[in-house]
């Protein structure tokens, strides 16, 4: 959910404050998603002696 | 440093909120290193020719700092909002690992005491609260949830740090393929300088991507009428000053200490206790040592997970009876543990990991019930009084299971029946918090701030 868009936007500009948006979500969630998951795996390959 | 200040990290217009998240995780991914430290405890061991007892104070000086920085710096924290309080964070973090990196160059233990202990101390409770008050501003929908993500990061971290540490520590000594091999503390100082580093880059990331809701600002389709229809939920507020006065504060802060200091019974143990549980008619236990670390991973990921999960489902449940899960559920948990624990191991597994996962949910609910209690105004600060309750946990929970773990027999020697009078203490304590949790009412209206205007809900505009 984003907040209220900007009352008079034009076109163009909209569209390119979209992509930045998008952008920026995209590369701040993987910039803490992918260590994350790295730490997921490698827990998960000590977790797989538990059921060996 | 004017850039720093709240002034300049209100959102423009069109601001996604979901830009948020990330940057809190920024920072709690970062502090949660402080989970890690077993990797190269060893290794400073025998760096300083110290005990283990002397190298473990370096963690507890560092867990008590936590608590004492988040109670006293929390007003200023929300007084100067997140991106302030995130850089000096950093600052300090950092600035622990640099110096316990020089005591380890130099052989002084008592700079590793300073630095890791004492300076990141500060860092790890300045940043631990300083997204907080933020992700509950921006989702006043799903407080639950958004402090959750956060605080699961916490969790998280130490999954990370774990083996990025130990593959460096290698990487960083050229006898690392040698049998029995210990890290070097040259290694350790290296991998000190490369984590200041590193956490360095993540937390500013966070600091410079945070950015505070503009007075008035709701999500689209909010209605706060709707939030207000469950009984604990207000929306007037009660200043930190004044929290700490209210039975409320005292109420929950048990509720916490007790969750806690359970949840930390297991966690100390965990390897030990699980073969100590399972043992062969010799006395040789029947679980390897490769088992046992599998067993600890899987905790971590309970922790992590249950910090999220449970956090995200009391948005539904409310806050009270997500706790009375943790509390009363936990205790019946903990007795089926402690009595029938060591019939079967899978039986073992998901009891301990049902249990670490309301521990973890303990954590990252509570700052969406003191929400609940004193509305958002100085949400930041009151959370940080109450995170002394972790400091006590902290001390408490190892004080109680060794005390009894001592005097039931040495270390190697010990069976499931050993830890029955320490599990079953557990059992109490979580109990009394029930208790506790089942006193919260709501915050008598003497408590409350002024309001100039009755006709909307309305906060006191400095707090970020």
């Amino acid at each position: 959910m984003s907040n209220v868009p900007n009352n008079n936007p034009s076109a163009p500009d909209n569209t390119v404050a979209v992509n930045t948006a998008t952008g920026k979500l995209a590369l701040g969630w993987a910039l803490v998603g992918v260590p994350l998951a790295y730490g997921v795996y490698e827990t998960l390959t000590r977790v797989a002696a538990l059921f060996g | 440093m004017g850039f720093l200040d709240r002034e300049r990290t209100i959102a423009p217009a069109g601001f996604n909120r979901w830009l948020v998240p990330p940057a809190a995780l920024a920072v709690h991914l970062c502090i949660g290193q402080a989970y890690a430290t077993s990797v190269y405890k060893t290794a400073l061991v025998k760096h300083f020719g110290a005990s283990l007892t002397e190298i473990g104070l370096v963690f507890s000086i560092a867990i008590v700092m936590l608590g004492l920085s988040a109670a006293i710096m929390g007003t200023w924290v929300d007084r100067n909002g997140p991106r302030k309080a995130m850089f000096t964070s950093s600052m300090f973090w950092v600035g622990g690992f640099l110096i316990g990196s020089l005591g380890i160059f130099t052989h002084q233990l008592w700079l590793v005491y300073l630095g890791y202990g004492v300076v990141g101390g500060i860092g790890l409770g300045i940043g631990y609260i300083s997204p907080v008050s933020t992700l509950i501003k921006w989702f006043p929908d799903r407080p639950g949830l958004a402090t959750g993500m956060a605080i699961m990061g916490f969790g998280g971290g130490a999954l990370i740090a774990s083996p990025v540490s130990t593959a460096l520590l290698k990487a960083y000594d050229p006898n690392s393929g040698a049998q029995g091999w210990v890290a070097s503390g040259d290694a350790v100082g290296k991998l000190f300088l490369t984590l200041a580093v590193v956490y360095l880059v993540y937390m500013l990331f966070g600091a410079f991507t945070i950015k505070v809701p503009a007075d008035g600002w709701r999500p689209a389709g909010f209605d706060p009428a709707k939030v207000k229809a469950a009984k604990l939920v207000t929306t007037e507020n009660v200043s930190a000053k004044n929290a700490v006065k209210t039975p409320q504060f005292w109420l929950v802060w048990v509720a916490l200490f007790c969750n806690v200091t359970a949840g930390i019974g297991i966690l100390e143990q965990a390897a030990p206790m699980i073969q100590d549980f399972f043992r062969g008619p010799d006395g040789a236990s029947l679980v390897s040592a490769a088992v046992a670390a599998g067993f600890v991973g899987l905790l971590s990921i309970g922790n992590m997970a249950g910090r999220f999960a449970w956090s995200a489902t009391s948005d539904i449940t409310g806050r009270k009876r997500i706790y009375m899960l943790y509390l009363g559920v936990g205790a019946l948990l903990y007795t089926v543990l402690a009595l029938a624990g060591s019939s079967t191991t899978i039986l073992y597994v998901a009891l301990a990991f049902l249990i670490i996962s309301f521990y973890g949910g303990g954590f990252a609910t509570v700052p969406a019930y003191l929400r609940d209690l004193f509305g958002t105004f100085q949400v930041g600060a009151i959370h940080g009084r109450l995170l002394t309750a972790w400091s006590a946990a902290g001390v408490a929970g190892p004080l109680i299971v060794n005390a009894f773990l001592d005097a039931q027999g040495k270390p190697g020697q010990l069976t499931a029946a050993s830890y029955q009078p320490a599990l079953l203490t557990m059992v109490a304590l979580l109990v009394v918090g029930f208790v506790a949790n089942l006193l919260v009412k709501p915050v008598s209206a003497r408590f409350h701030e002024p309001r100039l205007d009755r006709d909307r809900p309305h906060e006191p505009a400095m707090e970020a």
